[in-house]
């Protein structure tokens, strides 16, 4: 991991705006990300926790562009992807990639797994016919799999195969940067494994960035090099991957990190658990101050008053709360 | 030895898909004691949930069929029973929760309709005592001003709340078992936490016993006194919680629980990965149904199934090999 900066996130908002009645006039906007700043450094893993409705992936999805921001700014590679359009954009689409949660919606059934692997190189006029197929069995053979597979169709694979296809397109353009939300979730235990590992070596094999967006804490903690936690559109904590899991700061993430089952009755057993009450506030009206004081258990009367800075507290560590 | 509350005896499960034969539960016997908590892992496809359904004969025939086997609840046969018996027992006896509780709750009718029904039904209860039954259930899960929202309609409630409704009409007859198919795989983690605690604070305070549907080892490690790992329709290891977490004996178990990262420690190292995919179940294996992706395989796992064996006290394994030694049990 070099300590160059790939990508910079600076105050990234995105609302969807709700209409309604007759005029369709807008009254409201889901906050679905409200002001997120954070940097990937090329060749590191970032992991980006937090429930669902949180807006992590929308987070990941507004970086590519999928999204357009309402504002803020998204450098890659010191350019301001937020600002660039048509032409410009497409072309810079080449070195972000997205791999995708349910490797079932995010194949096209009529099309072969050639067909499906080879479209980003067609669609951005990269090879001829001969060439497009080489790629394509190379790319197969890269996430394991057979490439006479080319001419077959995805309902002739189970989940796991079908991510792997996945991953092979996101791969064709030879991306520098991939976000994968949540690329194991739909898997089985025993397959998951197989997937992080392949994302893992070829990691290591092209230097790829990745923005590992996931729900599960104990994933995101084998695979990524710092980690950010989200809650109800904005990050409240980030920190590298150990100092986040051993010394987690805002009650969020502790009371987060003392939800997860550890598989090991002996530990289970002895274990005390922050256990939340109720459930996150609704995106459209988010709490004033602090988004978390509704459920915090140590929310004083300055977190309803004003919105707590997110600040560096050690270094590479920021937080977001008054209270730490 | 106490009497088992239920007692499973080679249970045979088949699908008739316009595929063929599908088997998904392949001689399947256990039992559950009483106020025990028993919980069964196992990938998907693996039979935990239609074992569990053909148990409480929940399973949609055609295409399913149980074909052998036997359901002792207190002495009697599930599966011999009539369409009128095993409603009661299922209302009254033995409840079941589902994963997606927005999927078990109608829609259309308001909680507190579908709440008095079985309480009107089993117990005979008068309209109102089934209205005031139904907020003190609702107050027992946490439900906060549970009066107020019985005329809520379940999309007025959120998942983790939703989930907590299903699990309060469970509860309102009392049942002795409680079976969880699932309950918290839709949920958020914090709001899993809730129910699980909730889960095992009326276990102690009601005594029932419950069989915890799940593919999550994490879940199970804080809640189960006993462990089925399932696969490919069988229960390949019965284990005591604390010795299937300290001493896995099937190959699968022990690679399973090599693939997961834990939360609590640092894994740099290379995640342990099992190879392949788990069977389709389109013939019923006549070897071990784990020999194609195991890497202690030996000759004799191609050609006979292995059957569940008592490896040291309560604890049971069905398995050729003796793992990581890679030499024969026998």
């Amino acid at each position: 991991m070099s300590e160059e900066i790939l990508l910079r996130v600076e105050d990234l908002y995105k609302h969807f705006p709700i209409y309604k009645g007759f005029v369709q006039r807008q009254v409201g906007a889901v906050h679905a990300v409200d002001g997120v700043s954070f940097t990937v450094k090329r060749g590191e893993t970032l992991g980006l926790v937090g429930e669902s409705g949180c807006g992590k992936s929308t987070t990941g999805r507004t970086i590519l562009q999928l999204y357009r921001p309402t504002s803020g700014h998204v450098f890659f590679e010191d350019i301001d992807l937020a600002t660039m359009k048509g032409e410009d954009l497409r072309h810079m689409r080449r070195k972000m990639q997205m791999i995708f949660q349910d490797p079932y919606a995010s194949l096209n059934p009529r099309m072969t797994v050639g067909e499906i692997v080879g479209e980003p190189l067609i669609v951005h006029n990269s090879a001829n016919k001969k060439e497009v197929n080489e790629r394509v069995a190379e790319l197969l053979e890269l996430v394991r799999m057979n490439p006479s597979f080319a001419s077959r169709y995805p309902h002739e694979f189970s989940g796991g195969q079908r991510q792997r296809i996945g991953v092979a397109r996101a791969l064709a353009l030879q991306p520098s940067f991939i976000v994968c939300d949540e690329p194991i979730s739909a898997l089985d235990v025993s397959i998951q494994a197989q997937v992080v590992n392949l994302l893992e070596e070829l990691q290591k094999k092209f230097n790829l960035t990745y923005l590992f967006i996931a729900h599960d804490l104990s994933m995101v903690r084998h695979i990524s090099d710092r980690v950010a936690v989200m809650y109800l559109g904005i990050i409240v904590e980030l920190a590298a991957r150990d100092e986040l899991y051993t010394d987690p700061r805002h009650p969020y993430t502790q009371a987060l990190l003392s939800a997860v089952p550890i598989p090991d009755p002996l530990i289970e057993e002895s274990r005390k658990r922050t256990i939340l009450e109720g459930d996150v506030p609704s995106p459209v009206n988010p709490p004033s101050g602090c988004r978390f004081r509704t459920r915090c258990p140590i929310a004083q009367s300055i977190c309803a008053e004003s919105k707590p800075e997110f600040r560096e507290i050690a270094a590479g560590h920021f937080v977001a709360c008054h209270l730490v | 030895m106490p009497e088992l509350l239920l007692d499973v005896q080679g249970l045979e499960t088949q699908f008739r898909t316009p595929d063929g034969v599908v088997h998904a539960v392949n001689g399947v016997s256990f039992g559950l004691k009483e106020g025990e908590t028993l919980g069964v892992v196992g990938e998907s496809g693996c039979g935990k949930s239609v074992t569990m359904l053909s148990t409480l004969r929940l399973i949609p025939s055609p295409p399913g069929k149980v074909v052998a086997g036997k359901a002792f609840y207190r002495g009697q046969d599930l599966l011999k029973m009539s369409n009128e018996e095993i409603r009661h027992i299922r209302g009254a006896h033995i409840a079941m929760i589902f994963q997606d509780p927005m999927t078990s709750l109608n829609p259309v009718l308001t909680v507190e309709r579908q709440m008095t029904e079985s309480l009107q039904l089993h117990l005979g209860m008068t309209r109102e005592q089934a209205r005031n039954r139904s907020a003190e259930l609702l107050t027992m899960v946490g439900i906060p001003k549970a009066k107020d929202r019985l005329s809520d309609y379940p999309h007025q409630f959120s998942g983790g709340m939703r989930q907590r409704v299903m699990i309060a009409m469970a509860l309102a007859c009392n049942p002795q078992i409680l079976i969880a198919d699932e309950p918290t795989t839709a949920l958020d983690v914090t709001i899993q936490a809730q129910i699980v605690e909730l889960v095992k604070r009326l276990r102690d305070e009601l005594g029932m016993a419950i069989i915890w549907i799940t593919h999550d080892l994490g879940i199970v490690a804080g809640l189960a006194q006993r462990v089925l790992v399932m696969y490919g329709g069988y229960i390949i290891e019965d284990s005591p919680v604390k010795d299937l977490y300290v001493n896995p004996q099937h190959p699968y178990t022990i690679g399973l629980l090599g693939s997961l990262p834990r939360v609590d420690g640092n894994q740099d190292e290379k995640l342990y990965s099992i190879e392949g995919i788990p069977p389709t179940l389109m013939q019923k294996p006549t070897n071990c149904p784990f020999a194609p992706r195991c890497q202690w395989a030996m000759e004799r796992c191609y050609k006979e199934n292995p059957v569940l064996e008592e490896v040291s006290p309560d604890h049971r394994v069905a398995c050729w090999v003796k793992p990581k030694t890679g030499r024969s049990r026998q």
